[in-house]
């Protein structure tokens, strides 16, 4: 394992408040008026502030320290929070990243600004006034303001090896202390004995924790030492800070470790100390690199596959223990693989949180309110799915903002709400996810899209076409109805990259519509992109995979339509489905067995039927990807490993649709000529 | 030739060597260069994959990776047979556009390794060969025959 970079670290754990500060200063425009997102925000920056300095990392640290400042006035409610701040502060927040990661294409110029506008909310008197008392403020709003607490440890306790200073400090992750040794036992200096302890402490501790917290802290002395913990109220907090500059001033304190140590009074009002409760959450979480967990996927594939091949032995065998423990493995297998596939799922809702942003500054940019309604962000995927679907994602909600909504003129003409409603939603749908971005816009423009598509030769004048045929077109690479092209979309690049991205996933994309009412694209995404349901096939000797989540049904072809060589249709209950004969797709020579099976694929609203010898049952596929060498080879969208160790291609039924489709064309042109 | 020699691992260059592996592949013996060989196995079963080109015909599972198995007799005009009992794969780590890649070569025999030096070397003959040039790092003399050294990445790509 390499070390990593203590800059590294920081810069992380930066991005990970980055996300929580982002989320705090958004939430905070639509509810000024809660405290604990205030709080939030200002923990945020108050570690950036004291890990930034810590690593180095000078210029962000001053520039939070400013940012901050500005920021104490909210937390004291002296400005309330209004949209105006959130914009400057989001900007701030965006410079001080950058300042962290690119701190060479970044201008001082830009902080300054910023820093002028931030500035501007803030009374230069005010300025002064409030760093000084700013570590009593964050709790005046729960009830409880704290605990008193005295410390009397037992005097042998430096002797077996405890240090009465760590917990104090253990006490100042808690909240803000007030900590004041008390000498009144320390004994003239012949009398002394210097293994023990001598003092004991007050502590006014600041802050919202329950006892368990406070006995927690002392859970390994407790024997050894008297603690008395009195809550303070909320009342009398501004009272109960002593005069402590008396207490320790007129004493010289006997140990000198003592005096480096104890922060007492004239230290403890640094705001420094306080907001470490954000910590606390990380115990039950670890980081790991993705790649590790990447690995231990391989390796419980690799698992899976041996698996399989013994089950297959067992169940050739006579032996009743040797199958007992093959089963046993498999059960272990099946739930070491369902865990290991739990611990890279991640829930969108961290993908959500970034579109917010997104939409806040689209919506200032094009002058368009929009608010941005989200649900189902417990939804979990896999983490690499996440990272992939943003783009696509952000592209969507740019589309949607940008052509959908209508502006404000429009929509109340409409008869609409002036501010228009973006809907990002994620739910399970058996073994899919589905994500939906809806918006209550003007809807696609059906008519438009046609007369598009006729102008660069999609479509051939005329011709009958549905509306979600239609819509197809969007996906066209090169296709773009917006007659102006802005900075954000009209460019037509993007809905075909977004349906590559999404096929790519192995997912599908589906656009519908209601004139005036709004657009709704949904995608359809697999839980994981590691192992999939698979429907194993025989096609002459060979063996195939289809994805199960593309299967509709199998049936058995009538054998009127197996003799027919002219039509390549099948009347399913009414619908016309074309089908390939996968036994000449793959060019096999030689007699298909005499009862044929179709399998009723689909990708999105096509359907397609693939014959083939024989459906021999579902497979658990650990998906292999082809190798660059056959980057060429498009019915497959991989491989996997069957239990006899051989390899099996899995059919990349959106690719076969294509072709499906590809050929009932040419054969309405060819009869139609 | 001389600086295939001096890049695949040679001491100096006067006694330019080379450590290879001789296969026997049709009629000819191919040497390849060990740096590119991670192991020779017993034939598995093969999968054929439709629409691949017809090199590289078929993927293998070797220990847990599927990967393409190559037949170098499809790009060295020679007929196809059938495996044997020394029929093996010869499975190499080749580089295609700075990506490693893994990729198994069927041969019908596997001599053995050894070493050919710059003396070895043979021009190759500007006429009377039907391979395409670009397959061939050079040709080098081995137990008085000749040996093919192929460029693996041009004839994979």
């Amino acid at each position: 394992m390499t070390i990593m970079d203590p800059a590294d670290v920081f810069r992380q754990e930066a991005a990970d408040l980055f996300e929580a500060l982002e989320e705090a200063l958004l939430d905070l425009g639509q509810r000024p008026d809660d405290r604990e997102l205030i709080d939030t925000a200002f923990r945020a920056l108050h570690t950036i502030k004291g890990s930034g300095a810590m690593f180095g990392f000078d210029e962000v640290a001053s520039f939070t320290h400013e940012f901050e400042t500005a920021f104490d006035l909210v937390r004291k409610g002296e400005i309330k929070p209004n949209e105006d701040l959130i914009t400057v502060a989001l900007a701030a927040k965006d410079y001080i990243r950058a300042l962290i990661e690119q701190p060479d294409s970044t201008d001082t110029i830009i902080g300054d600004a910023i820093l002028d506008e931030l500035r501007r909310f803030i009374g230069p008197n005010d300025k002064a006034a409030f760093r000084e008392t700013t570590y009593a403020a964050p709790v005046a709003a729960s009830g409880r303001a704290g605990w008193k607490l005295q410390l009397a440890f037992d005097n042998q306790i430096l002797r077996n090896g405890s240090n009465p200073l760590d917990y104090l400090d253990d006490l100042r992750k808690l909240g803000a202390c007030l900590v004041t040794a008390l000498t009144d036992d320390v004994p003239l200096l012949e009398d002394l004995e210097p293994e023990y302890c001598f003092l004991k402490w007050d502590v006014t501790l600041h802050s919202d924790c329950d006892r368990a917290a406070i006995d927690d802290v002392f859970m390994f002395v407790q024997d050894e030492m008297k603690l008395e913990c009195l809550p303070i109220m909320a009342a009398e907090a501004s009272t109960l800070v002593p005069p402590l500059a008396e207490t320790t001033a007129g004493h010289s304190l006997p140990l000198d470790t003592v005096n480096d140590g104890s922060q007492s009074a004239p230290q403890s009002d640094r705001p420094r100390e306080e907001p470490k409760k954000s910590d606390d959450k990380g115990i039950s979480t670890v980081r790991v690199q993705a790649e590790r967990l990447d690995e231990l996927m391989d390796r419980v594939g690799e698992l899976v596959i041996a698996q399989a091949r013994l089950g297959q032995l067992a169940a050739a065998s006579d032996d009743v223990s040797i199958k007992a423990i093959a089963e046993e493995i498999e059960r272990l297998a099946a739930s070491l693989r369902d865990t290991t596939m739990g611990a890279r799922m991640v829930p969108i809702g961290s993908l959500f949180g970034r579109f917010r942003r997104l939409i806040h500054d689209l919506s200032r940019d094009l002058g368009k309110p929009v608010e941005l309604i989200t649900s189902g962000e417990d939804t979990e995927l896999d983490k690499t799915m996440i990272e992939r679907l943003a783009d696509p994602l952000v592209h969507l909600i740019r589309n949607a903002i940008d052509h959908g909504i209508e502006d404000e003129a429009n929509r109340s003409a409409a008869g609409k709400t002036e501010i228009g409603r973006i809907e990002i939603s994620a739910g399970h749908a058996g073994a899919q996810v589905l994500v939906t971005v809806r918006d209550n816009g003007a809807g696609l423009n059906t008519a438009r899209i046609r007369a598009k598509a006729e102008e660069q030769g999609l479509l051939a004048p005329g011709a009958t076409a549905s509306d979600q045929e239609i819509h197809q077109f969007l996906f066209h690479p090169g296709f773009s109805t917006a007659q102006t092209v802005s900075a954000l979309s009209g460019r037509g690049v993007g809905m075909d990259v977004v349906k590559r991205t999404i096929e790519s996933l192995r997912g599908s994309i589906d656009i519908s519509t209601t004139p005036g009412q709004g657009t709704t694209v949904t995608l359809r995404l697999p839980l994981t992109l590691a192992i999939i349901e698979g429907l194993l096939i025989r096609v002459g000797e060979g063996r195939y995979i289809v994805p199960l989540s593309a299967v509709e049904e199998c049936a058995e072809l009538s054998a009127a339509d197996e003799r027919s060589r002219g039509r390549d249709f099948l009347n399913m209950r009414g619908d016309l489905v074309p089908f390939l004969r996968l036994r000449s797709l793959f060019d096999i020579a030689g007699q298909p067995d005499s009862f044929q099976k179709i399998i009723i694929a689909s990708a999105g609203e096509t359907r397609v039927g693939l014959i083939v010898d024989q459906i021999i049952g579902s497979h658990q596929s650990v998906i292999k990807s082809l190798s660059k060498l056959h980057s060429e080879v498009t019915m497959f969208s991989g491989a996997t490993i069957l239990g006899d160790g051989s390899a099996a291609l899995i059919l990349d039924v959106a690719q076969l649709i294509a072709i499906g489709q590809g050929r009932s064309e040419s054969q309405t042109v060819n009869e139609a000529a | 030739m001389d600086q295939i020699l001096k890049e695949r691992g040679s001491e100096t260059s006067d006694t330019a060597v080379m450590q290879v592996v001789m296969l026997g592949i049709g009629d000819e013996v191919f040497a390849l260069n060990t740096e590119l060989v991670r192991e020779i196995i017993d034939p598995v079963p093969a999968t054929r994959v439709a629409g691949a080109p017809a090199f590289l015909p078929c993927v293998v599972n070797v220990r847990g990776n599927v990967i393409p198995l190559a037949d170098l007799r499809v790009r060295f005009g020679m007929p196809k047979t059938d495996d044997a009992a020394d029929t093996r794969i010869v499975v190499l780590e080749i580089d295609i556009d700075g990506d490693p890649v893994l990729v198994g070569v069927i041969a019908d025999k596997v001599y053995e390794v050894t070493q050919i030096s710059q003396a070895d070397v043979q021009h190759t003959p500007r006429v009377g060969m039907h391979w395409n040039p670009e397959f061939i790092h050079f040709i080098a003399k081995w137990r008085d025959e000749f040996v093919i050294v192929p460029n693996m990445e041009r004839i994979l790509s």
